[in-house]
């Protein structure tokens, strides 16, 4: 699936540093065997008060009024922006299930969890990292002036968001590429047949031991 | 000649190819699967036709959603009918696919990160990938161990490659010897204290220095747990003597001409002398005193002697913590009261953790304010040895309930959980909110810390028994 080169929408501010997995979506949501449905979950246990599990009904739900995504302001968000160092902790990719299923579709942070980082690309999500100072200032705008709109450009690279000079960001062209042309990451490895194979025939002379054959 | 790190010589010998994006396709030795990360990878094989390439290179078994109870009862012994389904569903796509298991109702069952080196599966210099952030485990016996997340597994199982980018090189050095008393955990604990959850960030970790190279295999296999709670996907020691002894009787392992050539190629694995690293911290061994964490970050950690830090000014993310931990600023470490205690998980649930808890244990009884302790061998094999050496009996005697293999009380994905607002000394490596139960309070210590908090109710200087 090709992703559109520019993202616009709306985006909510959660101000907290070291936001790990597993309040992404906690460990009782681990047990589905599907990769969708999970939204409902997504930050569970901030986003409301009674204890979660699978299936249980939202209408049953106590909603906890103070969570950022449960304010009216921010009920069509599609970005989210985070403090440093989002996503540590467990490898869990239904965190990214669960972010999509949602309807977000970018987050952008100063530092994330290198396999949450990864996992995010893999399933078309864009996570962005820029610096702590304009992550700073972002908070600053949502809080002082509810600030919500945010228009992202991913060929030039930019964020745009009113009141905010022009936020230029840094990705790799792999990843990038990977986004915009909607990759088949197992097909386009397995373009490379010949230098796996290769790689497997030295292997068997230089370390016998790995495939048991 | 260039001087090159052990993450780069296991870097280059994984090498495949450069693919046309700039991403590099790395070769993966071996493959730990588990119920919880697969089912979605194993059900993108089959919508895209594919099948595993090397099927000799993974092995399978549940963990996460195991009961640690009833174990006889086999499969019918899981009650929730989803964790069941879980189980089930690796059972299936095991059979479908002709990967190697370990069932639950086989002795080798065990938690993923304690299985693979007990068996030999884990070896040095080798890349080892799974489903599970905790794979960093597998360094110890100077292996490149990550974690993945499930298209990722998906990839391996289809490729046996690793879309991969090449991480900076980090050395973390520990000079001189551990005091008594202070173990693997306290010095990874430590470590993380001092660089925090996100410095090891991008990077490898190569642990050195006299104190890592004293530790034993199961020591240094407790520090690479927690490389992933600094920040860095993957964690190593190089492997010397003690882990060629380690690894040479295991029944996974090359046996004789193998072997031998197999050593000779592992002797290879360190460092040079004059290698670059990018990073590089040293931290002397007898600054690190018994660790307790007290907040809901590994990094929230102090010493035994110490307390809570005061708050100063806004900070948001010390007083969410205290808050959530139901603590007060100010408070001893030593007058923290606990409600349960848990040894157990891919940390610490090895035969030597279980000896060492057992000793403090051995004669004595568990405080009365303690609601439940329980150990959880991290193996069926690990029970199998601890039973054999009597060590079921001193937990026993002491107040401990005895339970089967599996993550349990870690994350709670099993029955074994915290009730609200229960507090636990945990052996675990996540002290996260809500990680071993809804409103749960975890810290997080060495299983000798566990065991003597067990029997004085709240923590204590294990080094004062």
């Amino acid at each position: 699936m090709k992703n559109s080169n520019l993202y616009s929408g709306e985006f909510a501010c959660l101000e907290k540093a070291n936001v790990d997995t597993d309040q992404i979506i906690p460990k009782q949501f681990l047990k589905s065997i599907s990769k969708t449905g999970l939204g409902p979950y997504l930050f569970d246990a901030w986003r409301f008060i009674d204890e979660g599990y699978l299936g249980k009904n939202l209408s049953d739900r106590k909603i906890n009024p103070d969570f950022i995504l449960n304010k009216p302001l921010y009920s069509q968000i599609n970005v989210l922006i985070a403090d440093d160092n989002f996503g540590c902790g467990s490898s869990r990719e239904h965190a990214v299930w669960a972010l999509k299923d949602f309807g977000i579709n970018v987050v952008i942070a100063s530092s994330f969890g290198d396999i949450f980082f990864n996992n995010c690309f893999k399933n078309g999500v864009l996570a962005i990292k820029i610096s702590q100072e304009q992550i700073n200032e972002i908070f600053f705008q949502q809080n002082n002036n509810s600030q919500k709109q945010i228009e992202i450009d991913l060929i030039n690279q930019n964020i745009k968001i009113p009141n905010i000079k022009l936020i230029d960001f840094e990705i790799d062209d792999f990843r990038k590429n990977c986004l915009l042309e909607g990759l088949d990451d197992i097909g386009f490895s397995l373009k490379y047949e010949t230098e796996i194979s290769n790689y497997e025939n030295k292997l068997k002379q230089s370390r016998p031991w790995v495939l048991n054959e | 000649m260039s001087q090159n790190t052990l993450y780069d010589k296991i870097w280059e010998d994984h090498f495949v190819v450069d693919r046309e994006d700039g991403s590099t396709l790395m070769y993966i030795d071996r493959h730990l699967v588990h119920e919880v990360t697969s089912p979605q990878a194993f059900d993108g094989l089959r919508e895209n036709n594919l099948t595993p390439r090397q099927i000799n290179t993974i092995i399978a078994t549940p963990d996460h959603n195991v009961p640690t109870t009833e174990r006889s009862k086999d499969i019918d012994g899981i009650q929730d009918p989803i964790s069941k389904l879980q189980v089930v569903t690796l059972n299936d796509n095991c059979d479908e696919f002709g990967i190697n298991q370990f069932k639950l109702n086989d002795e080798r069952q065990g938690i993923v990160h304690v299985i693979g080196p007990e068996q030999g599966i884990t070896l040095p210099g080798m890349t080892i990938v799974c489903g599970d952030s905790h794979t960093s485990t597998h360094g110890a016996f100077g292996s490149l161990a990550m974690g993945i997340g499930t298209s990722e597994v998906e990839h391996v199982l289809a490729t046996q490659c690793l879309v991969s980018q090449k991480q900076k090189n980090m050395l973390i050095e520990i000079v001189g010897k551990l005091q008594n008393g202070v173990t693997a955990k306290d010095i990874t604990m430590f470590i993380i204290g001092r660089i925090g959850t996100a410095g090891g960030t991008g990077h490898v970790i190569e642990y050195s220095g006299e104190a890592i190279e004293n530790l034993s295999m199961e020591g240094r296999m407790t520090l690479c747990n927690m490389a992933i709670e600094a920040g860095a996907r993957a964690g190593m020691v190089a492997p010397d003597d003690k882990t060629f002894d380690y690894v040479s009787d295991k029944p996974f392992a090359p046996k004789g001409k193998d072997l031998e050539e197999a050593i000779n190629y592992w002797k290879t694995l360190k460092s040079d002398p004059n290698a670059s690293f990018d990073k590089i911290h040293t931290f002397d061994a007898e600054d690190i005193l018994p660790q307790v964490t007290w907040g809901t970050s590994p990094e929230m950690v102090t010493h035994i002697d110490d307390s809570i830090p005061e708050i100063k000014g806004n900070n948001k993310a010390l007083i969410s913590a205290l808050d959530y931990m139901g603590l007060k600023p100010g408070t001893k470490i030593k007058d923290i009261e606990l409600d349960q205690i848990f040894i157990g998980s891919c940390t610490n649930s090895r035969i030597e953790d279980l000896r060492a808890a057992s000793k403090i244990l051995d004669g004595n009884k568990i405080s009365k304010n303690i609601k439940r302790a329980i150990v959880v061998p991290g193996s069926g094999l690990v029970k199998k040895q601890a039973e054999s050496e009597g060590l079921d009996e001193i937990f026993k005697s002491a107040g401990f309930e005895w339970r089967d293999a599996g993550c349990s009380m870690c994350l709670g994905m099993n029955p074994d959980q915290l009730k609200e607002f229960e507090r636990c000394a945990s052996t675990s490596n996540r002290n996260f909110e809500g990680r071993q139960g809804f409103k749960g309070r975890t810290h997080l210590v060495s299983p000798i810390m566990a065991a003597a908090a067990s029997l004085e109710g709240k923590f204590m200087d294990v080094r004062e028994l």
